[in-house]
């Protein structure tokens, strides 16, 4: 690169004036500054979504409310907005979300993070370099692709075993959904084990531990906060999963703990609406958007919590 | 801590083989995913590969399982993905170069980082339930193309944004002063200099992100793409289905024969997705060699 080309004023044409170098000076600084803005305004969008977010659902919400009081909503037993009676309790819904929560998490979060400590902990470069990939690659299937899998292996692999099962229960979909998030808890926790720092492992082998009283005593207590975050961050990704439990768990919504019943969560109450066609403005079209509003009250919740855990009980080292 | 400060001689044997026995349950533990993975590909493909060829691919969906193909889900998702591409990228890298090259530290840039971070943990059945509401409604653009673009792009937007400033903030800052020192405005430096080095990383993300959206079903479903369709959009104005969606049609119905369709049509969605996948581990992997 030649000298001139780095010196600005070497470029100009000789007799360019002074007045005419403020003036490109000025243009460019107004380039600059619209730039900026657009840039800005770019980043906005996201705050614009989630006051869209907020003010949609509370707003049909609030239309929700003028028909059915919020004691029914929150404390009735009966979910049956599409059909006379209507009952509009939603704790069949949130017991359906409950029971496939508790049968993801009682699969996912053992397996996850036995494999995190596999993986952080054991596994030899070459092995954690072939096993990382094919995680990912479980975590990248569709959810439509689980439900499908749901439905025609494990359902037919359940009524073999359990011969009370029946054709959509809440037990296949919790399975899958537990096989969803668990790359994600394998992942979230093999990041915080090896944030651990390695003078704790060798302080704990100069005592005389053993290879496993160092990961389960020493590196697991060491990075609870990030293990905690992770098992919350997958149980809101539970709760929010919609297509593996509209196709695999049924639509009967019904406030039972038996996993082999067909059972709905609130996501596939919100599917099985949208399938139909329901006018704006009916009390059925603003269920979507009241059970919307809880879905996300509560997806919201568990988030903060996750990030409240990280913040408050992270150990610092050095 | 205090216990094994206690042992004696005569129990290192037994923690020995608890710690073996340990690694050992941990391995099998560990592969079980990997078997998982395995069982999943090979029920899929045993129960679709039969029904997958290339009149599958340039047939309209039928009642007739023998007669029924994925023609219109197949570019019904080429033009979701284009004009989620078209809207969602530009937003996005836009604004990661905001927050990691103009914004300085303040209440504002907070406020959004943690707005971003929260968008990234919704359900993305309520981003349909706003897409129905915004797009299909209050816009009135009906079930269309560009409706579901939208949507999935409000969705996706968090994925571009965190992935492109991770790439952004991996750029040596020497490469800034660098250029600020020759007298180039931050714009320029940023055009010219960030950019380009970051490329790389942004590409990688983009794709991860948009291998998502080609399977995000249940926001479509939401704003009404449409279960059956027999003609293939001529614009973004026209309603249109997608992959995801005629696969979710297909293993809801109860005949074996659809359930058949539904494995070949996750073939081919599963083949899309590891072509993207792997497209964006080689730009990764060639970019990394470059350094």
């Amino acid at each position: 690169m030649g000298v001139s080309s780095l010196d600005p004023v070497a470029q100009k044409p000789p007799g360019t004036s002074t007045s005419d170098r403020f003036k490109e000076k000025a243009s460019r600084k107004w380039k600059e500054q619209s730039i900026r803005g657009l840039l800005f305004l770019s980043a906005l969008v996201s705050v614009a979504t989630t006051i869209g977010i907020v003010l949609i659902l509370s707003k049909e919400t609030f239309g929700f409310f003028q028909h059915v009081s919020l004691a029914e909503f929150l404390f009735g037993t009966k979910w049956t907005p599409l059909l006379e009676p209507r009952h509009f309790g939603v704790l069949p819904l949130l017991c359906g979300t409950f029971l496939i929560v508790i049968g993801a998490s009682l699969l996912a979060i053992p397996v996850g993070l036995t494999s995190a400590i596999y993986l952080s902990e054991y596994a030899p470069d070459k092995t954690r370099r072939t096993l990382k990939p094919i995680l990912e690659v479980l975590a990248g299937i569709p959810t439509v692709v689980y439900g499908y899998f749901a439905l025609s292996f494990i359902t037919p692999l359940l009524s073999k075993v359990l011969p009370a099962t029946q054709v959509f229960n809440a037990l296949s979909a919790s399975i899958v959904v537990g096989i969803m998030i668990l790359p994600m808890v394998a992942s979230l926790c093999d990041d915080a084990l090896r944030a651990v720092p390695d003078s704790l492992r060798s302080g704990a082998y100069a005592l005389g531990a053993t290879h496993f009283e160092v990961s389960t005593r020493v590196v697991v207590p060491s990075a609870l906060s990030g293990v905690v975050a992770s098992f919350v961050l997958a149980i809101s990704r539970a709760i929010g999963e919609t297509m593996a439990v509209t196709l695999a768990a049924g639509a009967t919504p019904k406030l039972t703990l038996n996993p082999l019943e067909s059972i709905q969560t609130m996501t596939a109450y919100i599917v099985q609406v949208s399938l139909g066609d329901t006018p704006a403005g009916t009390v059925e079209y603003q269920t979507i958007f009241a059970v919307g509003a809880l879905l996300f009250a509560i997806t919201l919740g568990a988030n903060l919590i996750a990030h409240m855990v990280l913040k408050r009980f992270r150990e610092v080292y050095e | 801590m205090s216990s094994f400060a206690q042992t004696t001689p005569s129990n290192i044997e037994k923690r020995r083989r608890q710690a073996r026995l340990f690694k050992r349950f941990c391995q099998v533990v560990t592969w079980s995913g990997v078997v998982l993975l395995a069982i999943l590909l090979i029920h899929v493909s045993r129960q679709g590969l039969g029904w997958l060829d290339y009149d599958f691919l340039t047939s309209f969906p039928s009642r007739f399982p023998e007669k029924a193909g994925i023609k219109s889900a197949l570019v019904g998702t080429v033009w979701l993905i284009s004009f989620t591409a078209l809207f969602s990228i530009p937003l996005g890298v836009s604004a990661a170069l905001y927050l990691e090259e103009y914004a300085r530290p303040s209440r504002i840039k907070s406020f959004i980082e943690i707005n971003i971070a929260n968008l990234a943990g919704v359900p993305s059945i309520v981003y349909g339930i706003l897409g129905l509401a915004v797009f299909v409604r209050g816009f009135d653009l009906g079930r269309s193309v560009i409706a579901g673009a939208l949507t999935m792009t409000l969705l996706v937007l968090p994925v571009i944004i965190i992935a492109s400033r991770e790439a952004i903030r991996a750029v040596p800052s020497t490469l800034r002063q660098a250029a600020f020192a020759l007298g180039a405005s931050r714009w320029q430096v940023t055009r010219d200099h960030v950019l380009p080095s970051a490329l790389p990383g942004i590409l990688t993300g983009v794709i991860l992100a948009m291998s998502r959206t080609i399977g995000e079903t249940a926001p479509l479903i939401m704003i009404g793409a449409l279960t059956y369709v027999a003609f293939t959009p001529e614009g973004p104005m026209d309603s249109f289905t997608a992959l995801p969606i005629q696969i979710f049609n297909w293993s809801s119905r109860h005949q074996e024969d659809f359930h058949a369709l539904a494995a070949a049509g996750i073939l081919v969605l599963l083949v899309v997705l590891f072509a993207m996948n792997g497209i964006a581990v080689f730009i990764r992997n060639r970019s990394q060699k470059g350094n």
